[in-house]
């Protein structure tokens, strides 16, 4: 009697530690593949700062009309005065840089759909940490090359910046920078894996990406928003993705208001880390696989 | 002899509406054949727009104007009027200038060099997206909002005189024509590229600077910006002067200085607008022609 192939019982606990060696290699492997159109890499990056070119001309217009027009005072908006208006964009540039995992849930829904993820189901490799890994690598490849764009663009504009923060709130920003990294990777990871259920999740990332726009604060600010709107801020994740590591930079966000935003974000960093692995253990035992 | 003359006058006329009709029928099929994706196409459009004035009117919470002269409701009739531009462009024009790329790479583009038509004609308007119309009546349905606060405002009225109702569509359709222009010459480079992935990232940084009134681009840098943008790739002029022709006053009111320099005011940026949609339409079948000629199949 022939045995189906990946029937749940048989299959060990998803999680198998995959070892060093392995890891290295996996890691160096993406590396390698990223790095090898570092050209189109560069020039995408610079080309990315443009829209914030315009971003910038559109807050200088709204300044000048909320400033008095005889003594020139400039006013400030939502506590952001012009200059750590135009930052706070550049920042945000630099968070999403870290939390924006670009084609990461949409390429998990399209392992569970094509079969492809009964590689992952037949050899000892863990999935979450390949991928892991491969983002790892991406994110190390994209940065060794975008440091020069970002570079130059922060160097250009270094006069909108406030003096350099202490050690201790730099230490903390590279801190929300991270944490916005594994944050961003554990949701869409869950998102993606939601494929396990539904096969097509292109309009439920739709949903996220939206919601991500302009809850992050990506688009502008969150301080912009209204107490109504303030307790979503706070209830959802999506802040700490382009938000937070801003407004820690710019000093927005100090003292135990900080501390206890590190802390929501390790809570909900736990909680993602649990409910991915819970998706992919549910998802494995329901799932299927055919044909070789 | 007999028989070239009755076969020149089928030959030499292909008949052009004809064809149009059949193309713009044939997406209509093919779109409402697959109805739900239809559906969710609109309303992902729709959505993004939605957000869109969202932002706009959180940023007016804190401002009354952006610009001299572009208060919360002549920007939204900008914003609609962007949002109707836009969406004309994305319905015709944005599926084909992608379609053409690919049909280079495969060399599919023989097929419609072989045709008794001509290629432009054809290959810009061959699948028409008519989801990306749902964005056109909301756009319409924003501009006729704005408008009515505008004209029965207290404080300065607009005046609305029938021209600027019917020089609007006009102007909405040079702004149309420049876009496709910009576009299917960005699309005909990739026959010298080979391949053209980063067509849609161009087109969006290119019209990007669009999508605000031109006064806001002021000073050292932003001066050359609307210079460039106005005089030699002209997008700044596709939203502006519609938006300008419906919000702002021109006749029987003062109209305001565009800030392009001394001289040059609103009655000039209403000739300069017809005169670059010209050149545009011009510039764009030279590149599309020269395109062509570098063209090798790339099939064997």
């Amino acid at each position: 009697m022939p045995a189906p192939i990946l029937s749940a019982p048989s299959l060990p606990a998803p999680i198998v530690p995959t070892s060093w060696s392995a890891s290295w290699t996996i890691f160096r492997i993406a590396l390698e593949e990223r790095l090898t159109y570092r050209g189109d890499f560069a020039l995408g990056t610079l080309m990315r700062f443009l829209p914030i070119v315009t971003q910038i001309f559109l807050w200088h217009a709204v300044f000048t009309a909320v400033s008095t027009p005889v003594t020139g005072i400039a006013k400030t908006v939502a506590g952001y005065t012009y200059e750590e208006m135009v930052a706070y964009y550049l920042l945000t540039m630099l968070g999403r840089a870290f939390s924006s995992m670009p084609g990461l849930s949409s390429g998990i829904a399209r392992l569970i759909r094509t079969g492809e993820i009964k590689k992952f189901l037949i050899q000892p490799v863990d999935l979450l940490w390949f991928t892991f890994l491969s983002r790892v690598a991406h994110k190390t490849a994209y940065y060794s090359v975008a440091a020069g764009p970002f570079a130059l663009v922060f160097f250009l504009c270094r006069g909108y910046f406030p003096p350099l923060p202490s050690a201790a709130t730099l230490l903390l920003f590279t801190l929300t920078l991270l944490l916005g990294f594994l944050l961003g990777y554990f949701m869409e990871v869950s998102l993606g894996l939601i494929g396990f259920w539904w096969l097509e999740i292109s309009s439920l990332i739709f949903v996220y990406t939206l919601l991500n726009f302009f809850l992050s604060g990506h688009m502008f600010p969150l301080d912009m928003l209204g107490p109504e709107w303030q307790w979503l801020v706070q209830f959802i994740p999506l802040q700490y993705l382009a938000y937070f590591p801003a407004a820690v930079f710019l000093g927005k966000i100090t003292g135990a208001a900080l501390a206890w935003g590190i802390a929501c974000e390790l809570i909900w960093i736990v909680a993602l880390v649990g409910l991915s692995r819970w998706l992919f253990h549910r998802g494995v035992i329901r799932y299927s696989g055919f044909g070789g | 002899m007999n028989s070239r003359q009755t076969l020149r006058p089928q030959s030499a006329r292909p008949a052009y509406l004809a064809v149009l009709w059949t193309m713009l029928r044939n997406s209509l099929v093919r779109d409402m054949s697959f109805r739900s994706n239809f559906l969710i196409e609109s309303i992902t459009s729709l959505a993004w727009m939605m957000m869109n004035l969202g932002f706009y009117l959180l940023v007016f919470k804190f401002t009354r104007e952006l610009a001299p002269g572009w208060g919360k409701y002549e920007f939204f009739a900008f914003l609609a009027t962007t949002m109707l531009i836009n969406s004309v462009v994305q319905a015709f024009f944005m599926p084909n200038a992608e379609e053409f790329s690919e049909m280079i790479r495969t060399g599919n583009l023989d097929f419609a060099l072989l045709k008794p038509i001509d290629a432009q004609f054809l290959i810009s308007l061959q699948r028409v997206n008519w989801s990306s119309l749902s964005n056109f009546f909301v756009a319409i349905a924003l501009l006729a909002y704005s408008v009515w606060k505008m004209t029965t405002r207290e404080t300065a009225p607009l005046p609305l005189h029938p021209w600027m109702l019917m020089a609007y569509p006009l102007y909405v359709a040079c702004g149309v024509a420049i876009l496709y222009s910009l576009m299917i010459s960005l699309a005909a480079t990739s026959i010298w590229l080979g391949r053209n992935q980063s067509l849609y990232d161009f087109w969006f940084y290119i019209t990007n600077f669009s999508r605000y009134p031109m006064e806001i681009y002021e000073g050292q840098v932003g001066t050359p910006l609307r210079l460039f943008f106005t005089f030699i790739i002209p997008v700044m002029v596709v939203v502006n002067v519609p938006a300008r022709v419906i919000s702002q006053p021109l006749i029987g009111g003062a109209g305001r200085d565009v800030a392009l320099g001394p001289g040059l005011d609103q009655q000039f940026l209403l000739g300069f607008a017809l005169l670059a949609t010209a050149g545009s339409l011009g510039a764009a079948r030279w590149v599309f022609q020269r395109a062509l000629t570098s063209y090798r199949s790339a099939s064997s």
